[in-house]
């Protein structure tokens, strides 16, 4: 016979049991709460690009390709110089032969295909240049797309491709919005561009950014707030490539544009 | 119950025994979530040492500044100053174990990435003077008649 006391405490016992949720029954995971609290890190790699200083002389891709061992001659490069030339007629010409690895020889705009466009100097409205490189975005598309963990973000926020890991599907490489990404010719493995990670992780700059000689690039630590970069990017009004995306991209603009994509 | 209809079965556990081993002795012990979560940190942690190790080219002209002092104080004093010493004399590399001597770019087509004039008033490019290669000396090379690292004196001689 059961009785009215054991009955209350019994029904109350499984009532309570039942409010639990499960999440309340997992282990404690520091590690876990670690990853999900995004402060304690002391370093976040950015980059600034002023495009009203660039003068599209390519020594910044010249020296990427060396340092970084992508093949000179192949069509493919981590950074690159795009020429926005926006004529009188309200049309946007856009090129970067070779990547600008050799900077802008001809005042030709390259249409592809060997062919070219000639414009002339008076026809001019505006022309400026404007490099691009990974953004090293907070949310990166190609992290998430990669289907074997070979490409991940480190603590300092840099995007990283493990060589032996990737498997060449080239999910990352139609990923990105910025199409910063190709295959490498040599390994046939993704490549982009990681700030020269061996470089910014011993102290120096990137090898576009040592090579650039009007300052057009700079490379910086956001969480640092007496940094240069970060100053600029606090107090100055910069801008960002395809926000709405929502990518979250960390190279910052000044001087952009509403032709510039 | 019969063993026809075990047999399967255990060929099963033989298959899913046989993934798990491989599975635990190709993937590497320290393969797992890094700081950034399941996302966009599934990864192995060793590979942030392999691009660590990257061996550093251009070594930027603090390096060169200790032998060639001369030259450097010179360029530093130039309209030239901000243009490092690699860009035009090559990745220093080891220099000078390796390479003994740099592969120093001459060519036209080095001074004319800046000084190719381009008629662009919005940017820094149109502020530089600048020539038409076409028409300005051709064939001959910069450096006859403008000394690079401080372009207001003239000539070069070796």
């Amino acid at each position: 016979m059961i009785s009215r006391r054991s009955f209350c405490k019994k029904s109350l016992l499984i009532a309570g049991g039942l409010a639990i949720p499960f999440a309340a029954l997992e282990l404690f995971d520091p590690k876990r709460l670690l990853a999900e609290k995004n402060d304690g890190k002391k370093t976040r790699w950015v980059f600034l690009v002023d495009t009203h200083k660039c003068v599209g002389c390519g020594f910044c891709v010249k020296a990427c390709k060396t340092e970084n061992e992508v093949p000179y001659d192949a069509h493919v490069s981590r950074t690159w110089v795009e020429r926005y030339v926006v004529t009188k007629d309200g049309k946007t010409h856009i090129d970067s032969p070779l990547a600008a690895r050799d900077g802008f020889e001809t005042k030709k705009i390259d249409i592809g295909e060997g062919k070219f466009e000639d414009i002339k100097d008076a026809d001019i409205d505006k022309a400026f240049f404007v490099p691009k490189l990974c953004n090293q975005c907070d949310n990166p598309p190609c992290v998430q797309v990669c289907p074997v963990g070979a490409t991940y973000q480190t603590e300092d926020g840099v995007v990283l491709v493990d060589r032996k890991w990737c498997i060449g599907c080239g999910y990352c490489v139609m990923g990105c919005p910025y199409g910063v990404r190709f295959f490498h010719p040599v390994y046939h493995v993704a490549e982009k561009c990681n700030f020269c990670y061996h470089r910014i992780s011993q102290g120096m700059k990137t090898a576009c950014v040592d090579a650039c000689p009007f300052g057009a690039r700079q490379v910086g630590n956001l969480k640092d707030p007496d940094d240069p970069v970060t100053k600029i990017i606090m107090t100055e009004r910069v801008n960002v490539l395809k926000e709405e995306y929502g990518t979250k991209p960390q190279v910052f603009y000044l001087g952009l544009t509403k032709e510039v994509r | 119950m019969k063993s026809h209809v075990w047999r399967p079965l255990f060929v099963v556990i033989f298959i899913v025994a046989a993934v798990l081993v491989t599975r635990k002795i190709l993937v590497p012990p320290d393969f797992g979530i890094g700081s950034r979560g399941y996302m966009y940190g599934w990864h192995r942690p060793s590979n942030e040492q392999e691009w660590k190790a990257v061996k550093v080219k251009y070594r930027t002209a603090e390096y060169c500044k200790d032998c060639h002092r001369d030259k450097y104080d010179e360029i530093k004093q130039s309209p030239h100053a901000n243009i490092n010493c690699e860009n035009c004399h090559g990745p220093a590399l080891n220099h000078p174990d390796d390479p003994k001597a740099l592969d120093i770019d001459r060519r036209r087509e080095l001074c004319a990435r800046c000084h190719f004039r381009l008629e662009y008033p919005t940017s820094g490019r149109g502020k530089i003077r600048g020539i038409d290669p076409a028409t300005h000396n051709p064939g001959l090379e910069c450096v006859t008649c403008h000394w690079p690292h401080d372009p207001r004196k003239e000539g070069h001689h070796k």
